[in-house]
């Protein structure tokens, strides 16, 4: 994975609450068995609207999405971040993030950062009197600056700590084989084992 | 005598599973019991252990079924639909090189993943369970540990049978009383949804208790925990019991002998302690409980089906307020219509919320000698092949048929329509599945979440109907011939 510190570009607003993984990538684009490729599929019922935002020239070339409240609910497809990735977004912001997307997220290098909603909303404010603005969203300082405004945003100090690293999680994980293998040999018998099928 | 601290039944199966103790913010390392694979969010999980050299740890914890894409007509022939298909091969490709157990379509075995897990007793007490499928919370209704999760996490238990993440808080969410005929598990958890939010459980796990909650058959328990990912929180739970034991007793997987003396004697001890303290709490009165559907476009916008289409300008927050309207317009809805008023194209019975052998014994006892409304379709799909053997030895393909309904062949079907089983546009829903999503049944599709007996009822009716509904016309009926 690729290590994350500063992010710099444009922001794109999405000022929409409850963003379901559904409607970040339709099912019918999760029969692919690749992990990249999929900047077509993102927000694809929504962008067959030339209004939606991301049809929009001013945020072409977006890095980061400033979203409403509950972003990324519902179903646990990584499909979603893959594809908010391939199009090119390197951090979302949101005052409320689904659980599964945002673990999903600090595996692939995106960086999803809470801030609070009346934070979110002096963003939208702010892009709104100028769209197309660039915006930095800063991992070291945990602070998101837009123009004069400094706002903190909140990340695990775990997943800050892999993002700025780079780290490889079961490469991570590895490094405990002998515990893992310690309480392998104290598993109970009565413990499901699907092999040999019964 | 040292002090024992009170625990929840959530934090004592979690301490049970930690490998390694997280320390200054890092997380627990935790054991995975048991890891459900399917077609769609394992293949790029497979291609990074090839990538890396690394084998499969331990294939005798992991199984893997065939479900999102699976037909659920003709599945005797190739899929026709090359991508499914492609999927679908990649996945029997990875299991046979990584030694991963497969129930393919056509297998007795074969089935929804959820379904497959805990009729096979591999589902059991105190154990943890994963799989990259956010319904994963439906296995907690045994008093296991389980929670969907992303397909880099797929690959990371496959490699180490561990996951590192950091406990969840812990929400109690009591049920007292009881549920009048008619009301449902189903309605139980959309009226948790939508009193807590889409949002009310994230970082939580919950923990279903009280009366009516114990009331509840191990299918009923499994609707409702199914759906706690629908409140956000990633995993739901009911601590186990005599109904638990029996259902697992004499399960192909379940222990035997004195393994099921150890078993028995360790489950035992997964409640939550008297004095153990939840971080949040929440009251439901089961008595008040009527039939509960949706009429937005998240399983949080939900009211019983006596009420009518709410009013988007009667509602304080304005991101709700706008979501609201935004739903109404997408559904094609308007305020203030009674919801019973509204009239369905189609009627889905299946998922893995409600596709398990008494939600079709539910479905069937209502339509049972009657016939579906015109101009509505209706199909029912077993969660899983066994399922359908055993509705076909109770004759329930039979009532299908005579209904008027499609007797299909299991799989997830239409909850999300990556196979052929979808909405057209514009088409209208009444589903027992678990996401009334844009789009998440077929493009421009319109779904109402419901329960097996309000989907049988409106598939006679043609209209959202509650089997209140049809008791009310059977004594019209019986009024009018006593006046003639």
């Amino acid at each position: 994975m690729h290590a994350v510190s500063v992010i710099t570009g444009v922001a794109m607003p999405l000022a929409r609450s409850n963003v379901d993984t559904d409607q970040i990538i339709p099912a019918v684009f999760l029969k692919r068995v690749t992990k990249t490729g999929f900047e077509d599929a993102l927000f694809y019922s929504w962008r067959q609207d030339p209004d939606f935002v991301l049809n929009q020239p001013e945020y072409t070339g977006a890095k980061i999405l400033v979203a409403g409240p509950d972003f990324g609910t519902g179903s646990s497809r990584e499909h979603a971040v893959w594809a908010l990735r391939d199009y090119g977004f390197d951090a979302v912001l949101s005052s409320r993030f689904g659980d599964i997307f945002r673990g999903n997220s600090g595996k692939q290098g995106l960086l999803a950062a809470q801030l609070s909603e009346a934070d979110i909303e002096k963003i939208w404010a702010a892009i709104d009197e100028a769209p197309g603005r660039e915006i930095s969203v800063d991992l070291i300082t945990k602070t998101v600056s837009v123009g004069d405004l400094r706002l903190p945003f909140a990340i695990d100090d775990y997943t800050r700590w892999r993002l700025l690293e780079g780290l490889d999680d079961i490469g991570l994980t590895l490094r405990s084989e002998a515990e893992i293998t310690e309480f392998e040999s104290r598993r109970a018998s009565w413990r499901p084992k699907t092999l040999p099928v019964k | 005598m040292s002090e024992v601290r009170a625990r929840t039944l959530a934090e004592k199966v979690w301490d049970d599973h930690v490998v390694v103790k997280g320390e200054d913010g890092t997380p627990d390392l935790l054991y995975i019991d048991l890891h459900l694979v399917h077609e769609v969010t394992s293949p790029q999980a497979f291609d990074g252990l090839r990538a890396a050299g690394r084998p499969v740890r331990r294939p005798d914890l992991t199984i893997a079924t065939e479900d999102h894409n699976t037909p659920t007509l003709a599945i005797n022939r190739p899929i026709a639909d090359a991508t499914s298909r492609l999927q679908i091969d990649t996945l029997r490709a990875n299991a046979k090189e990584f030694g991963v157990r497969l129930h393919s379509l056509g297998d007795v075995e074969q089935g929804i993943v959820h379904v497959v897990g805990p009729q096979l007793g591999l589902t059991m007490p105190g154990v943890t369970v994963v799989c990259g499928d956010s319904h994963t919370s439906t296995h907690g209704a045994f008093g296991a540990m389980a929670f969907g999760i992303g397909t880099s996490e797929v690959e990371h238990v496959l490699a180490t049978q561990t996951l590192p993440l950091k406990p969840f808080k812990t929400m109690a969410i009591t049920v007292e009383g009881t549920l009048r005929p008619g009301v449902s598990a189903k309605d139980i958890i959309l009226a948790v949804i939508a009193k807590i939010g889409t949002g009310g459980g994230q970082g939580y796990v919950l923990e279903y208790r009280g009366s009516a909650i114990r009331a509840l058959s191990m299918d009923g328990r499994m609707t409702v925990c199914n759906m706690s990912i629908e409140a956000g929180a990633r995993a739901g739970m009911v601590a186990p019991d005599e109904t638990t034991f029996e259902y697992l007793k004499g399960r192909p997987h379940a222990p035997e002998g004195a393994d099921w003396d150890d078993a028995i004697e360790y489950w035992k001890t997964l409640v939550t302690d008297d004095t153990a303290v939840f971080d949040a709490e929440v009251f439901l009165n089961a008595d008040e409980l009527e039939p509960f559907v949706t009429w937005g476009t998240n399983p949080g916008q939900g009211v019983s089906l006596s009420e009518n289409v709410p009013d988007p300008s009667l509602i304080a927050d304005p991101n709700d307020r706008a979501n609201a309207e935004r739903a109404l317009e997408y559904m094609a809805l308007t305020a203030n219509t009674p919801m019973k008023e509204i009239a369905v194209d189609a009627v889905f019975m299946g998922s893995c919320t409600n596709s398990r052998i008494e939600d079709l014994r539910a479905f069937a006892s209502i339509i049972k000698g009657q016939k579906k409304a015109d101009n509505v379709r209706v199909m029912v799909v077993p969660g899983s092949a066994r399922v359908r053997i055993e509705a076909e030895a109770e004759g329930i393909d039979k009532i299908v048929e005579e209904f008027g309904a499609e007797w299909r062949f299991a799989g997830c079907s239409m909850c999300l329509g990556m196979n052929p089983d979808q909405l057209a546009p514009g088409e209208r829903c009444a589903s027992t599945s678990n996401r009334n999503f844009e789009g998440r049944q077929g493009k421009g599709g319109r779904t109402h979440l419901v329960s097996p007996q309000v989907a049988a009822a409106t598939a006679i009716r043609g209209t959202l109907s509650s089997p209140w509904d049809l008791q009310a016309e059977l004594a019209d009926a019986g009024a009018t011939s006593k006046a003639v």
